[in-house]
Formats: structure tokens, sequence, C-alpha cells
């Protein structure tokens, strides 16, 4: 009985109210057996990592298609930083320029996936990655 | 070790990663769950439950505000159902209250059931006991959308709320055993729906046909909008009320001698269970019982009573 179950955290930051794609990578998570947190829309950083805390998850799942990406997405990692809490894994999804990319990962994002990714590369993806904790 | 006492001084990732353990039925955590144990027994505990979507969290985000304002810390305890195909589950109770998230006053954990029936999953209790320890003076534990017989909620919670809806039945759906019998409040959410009044109607009969003794709780049928905070102060009254009389009357002494007993008993079974099964699996007997079954060789009746008169030498 003693085996560590996936929890991941499916949220979206800011002011944009496109959760489609937000629901069907929950979605996409439960159906590979994992339990998802789904906090739903117009999250700011702070609620998100005291959820992600909270919920004790393995990691951060964000969907974003609003264009603030790269003032959201680095304050994200910022606060699990100052809350001591870096060891969770985050990446993120949406409408996000090529370029801004290199910029997202150097904040802490670990993965961009842009439009026309699989749910399955992305569920792949994360179990790759993350070890659900010890 | 070291959790418990983090816990104690107030560390939100050590509370967190217990839950976890727990949830995930480490051994480890039941050594830190003993050294809270002597902390825990001072929050009051309120139950809500009702049918999927009749506004449950929404309640309990609107409950939290108000407890908020008078100064209280609140814990939430919010159950939602796992996949019975892949183990899956997807915790949408959050949602309607993540606004308290970043409160230091509230502490907010989600549970999937994983297969356990009643309501709650196993592990509610033991959580909802390290939020208790961890200074909570309320714990609001919301079960899964349930239908009429999930009603593990009564023996958990200091009061249950029901929460109903207008239009999902009949007055005969009221008179049915069930999750119907376990509230000390009702609440008919979203009371400015068509059919609201007839709701309340109803659910206030069902309740006159209750035989009382004399000095009881007698529940009462409340209206709240939640979505709009609309009857919610008035709530809050009420479970402060029903609070007072279980303390007043001495019932408090009851519920809790059958709380206790109901945890005992449990995690005897659990752990009677685990220890004799876990052996069987060991020496390959489990199967040999099963093909045994199989072939109609071996009946699951004296098997049980063989497994248990070898584990309990000399006692019966």
């Amino acid at each position: 009985m003693s085996e560590r179950k996936f929890r991941v955290l499916v949220g979206k930051p800011g002011l944009d109210g496109h959760d489609r794609g937000a629901k069907i990578i929950a979605r996409a998570f439960r159906d590979a057996g994992f339990e998802v947190i789904y906090t739903g829309l117009h999250q700011t950083p702070e609620q998100i990592v005291a959820a992600a805390i909270q919920e004790d998850v393995d990691c951060i799942g964000l969907s974003i298609l609003s264009g603030a990406h790269n003032t959201l997405l680095p304050r994200v990692c910022e606060i699990l930083r100052e809350k001591n809490a870096a060891d969770i894994m985050i990446f993120c999804g949406g409408v996000i320029p090529d370029d801004d990319i290199p910029g997202l990962k150097k904040a802490g994002i670990r993965e961009v996936f842009t439009p026309g990714t699989s749910t399955e590369a992305i569920v792949q993806w994360v179990k790759d990655n993350v070890k659900p904790r010890a | 070790m070291a959790l418990a006492e983090k816990i104690l001084e107030g560390d939100i990732r050590a509370a967190a990663r217990l839950m976890r353990d727990i949830d995930d039925g480490f051994k480890s955590a039941l050594d830190e769950l003993k050294i809270l144990y002597p902390h825990t027994g001072n929050a009051f505990i309120i139950g809500i439950t009702g049918p999927p979507g009749a506004g449950k969290s929404t309640l309990v985000d609107q409950l939290t505000a108000v407890y908020r304002k008078q100064g209280k810390r609140v814990g939430i305890v919010a159950v939602d159902p796992t996949s019975p195909f892949t183990g899956g589950a997807i915790l949408g109770d959050r949602i309607r209250m993540n606004r308290h998230a970043d409160d230091a006053g509230v502490f907010i954990r989600s549970l999937a059931t994983r297969g356990h029936l009643g309501g709650l999953s196993r592990s509610t209790m033991d959580v909802a006991n390290v939020m208790d320890a961890m200074g909570m003076d309320i714990v609001i534990i919301e079960t899964v959308g349930v239908g009429q017989d999930e009603v593990d909620i009564v023996r958990m919670a200091h009061s249950t709320i029901v929460v109903m809806v207008p239009g999902l039945g009949d007055d005969i759906q009221a008179i049915k055993a069930g999750i119907l019998e376990i509230g000390d409040l009702f609440v008919v959410n979203k009371a400015d729906r068509e059919g609201a009044d007839r709701t309340v109607r109803e659910l206030a009969t069902m309740l006159e046909m209750n035989q009382y003794k004399k000095g009881a709780w007698l529940p009462k049928v409340l209206r709240t909008e939640a979505h709009c905070n609309r009857g919610i102060e008035e709530l809050v009254a009420e479970i402060e009320a029903h609070r007072s009389h279980l303390y007043q009357s001495g019932e408090i002494r009851e519920f809790l001698q059958e709380k206790n007993a109901r945890v005992f008993m449990d995690l005897l079974k659990e752990r009677l269970f685990t220890e004799v099964f876990q052996h069987l699996h060991v020496n390959g007997r489990y199967r040999a019982i099963l093909e045994g079954m199989a072939a109609r060789r071996e009946d699951p009746y004296s098997a049980v009573e063989k497994i248990l008169a070898e584990r309990f030498k000399g006692g019966d």
C-alpha cells in the first residue's frame, strides 16, 4: 500500500478565460492515473504556490494564453523559491513565442509546451522527468 | 519523527507532507500521528455533504470567509472521487475556494476517495487530525457528492450539514433512510431557483415526522444562495447554536465516545486485515486458496477459519 501517487496541480494564472486546454490536460493526467488538483481560472502566482504547497504536489502545470507569460510565470518560480519550495517542478503550455522560451527556462520553468503538442507527449514527459517524492 | 515536531512549530510543508504520507499509507505516518494525537481534540469539525453540484464547495468558501472575519483559523478537507478505471482523479473543490489559498489562516487539502466508499477517503480523519494539531479552530470536511447512503461524515463531524437543492425529487425521497437522517442542519442552496419553497417544505415535513427525545436538538431547514453570500451568516449562527447545544446538553460526551470507538475499530480492522493478508501473500497461500475455490476443492469459510486458527493460536 505504501506507494506514492503522483499529484499534479493544473492551473491558469492571470486573466485569460480560455480553460479548454487546462481541462484537457487535467483530464489526460487523470486518465494516466494522476491525482490532479485543478485550481481553475484567474489565479495569482501567490495562490498557485500556496495551493501547490498545501497539496504537496510533485509538479505544477500552468496553462497561459494571455501573453502575460513573461511576467506571471517567472513570478511563480520566484515565490516557490521564497517559500523554500523550489523542489516542486514547474512546466507550462500555451501560446508562447519561441523567442520567449529560453527566458522562461532560465527563470525556472522546466519545459514549455506550445500548440500542437499531444497530451500523451506531455504526460510522458512528466513521467520521465518528475519523480514522486520518496 | 521530524515531521510532527515541525508541524507543531507551524511548518506548513511538513504538514502537507505528512498528509501525503497518511494518504499513501506510509508506515512512518503512524509514528508522526502518535506524537500529534495529544495535540488534537481542540478543533470544531463541521461536515458538509449533499449531492454533486449542490454547492457544497461554494458554501465551504463562504463559511470560511465568515470564520476568518471572526479571526478563527480554518482547515478544509475536500474529497472528490477517484476513477475506478485509472486510479486518477480530478480534485476540483479548490476552484470555488482558492481565494483563501494564500491566507495564512487557512489550509486547504484535496483528497481523492481512492476506492473508499462512504463519501470520504480512508485518510480523511487523520488528515483532519493533522489540521487540528496545526491549531485550526474550525475544520470543515466536504464529502464527495453523495447519493443516499454515504454517511461516514456523521461520526466524524461535530455538526453535519446536509445541502440540498430544489428539483431533485418528490417528498418520498425525503422520507427514505440515509443521508436525510444525518443532518444536524439542512440547507436548501440555490434558494432563488424554482421549487425551493417546496423543497424546504418537504424537508421540514420530514423532520416533523422524526421522534425527538425531550431536550434533543431540532434540526432546522435554512435557505442559502451561496454564490452571492445570502443566508451564510444565519447558517453560521445555526452551526454555533448546534455547537452550544452539544456542550450544554452533554451530548458531546456520547458523540465523542461513539467517534472514538469507531476510530479504534476501523484502525483495528485495517491493521488486522493487513497483517494477516500480507502474510498470506508472502507464503503463496493466497493463490492456493483462490485455486482451491476455483476447483471447488476448498470453500472460503474453512479457508478463513484455518488461517485465523493458525494466526491466533490458543485463543478463540
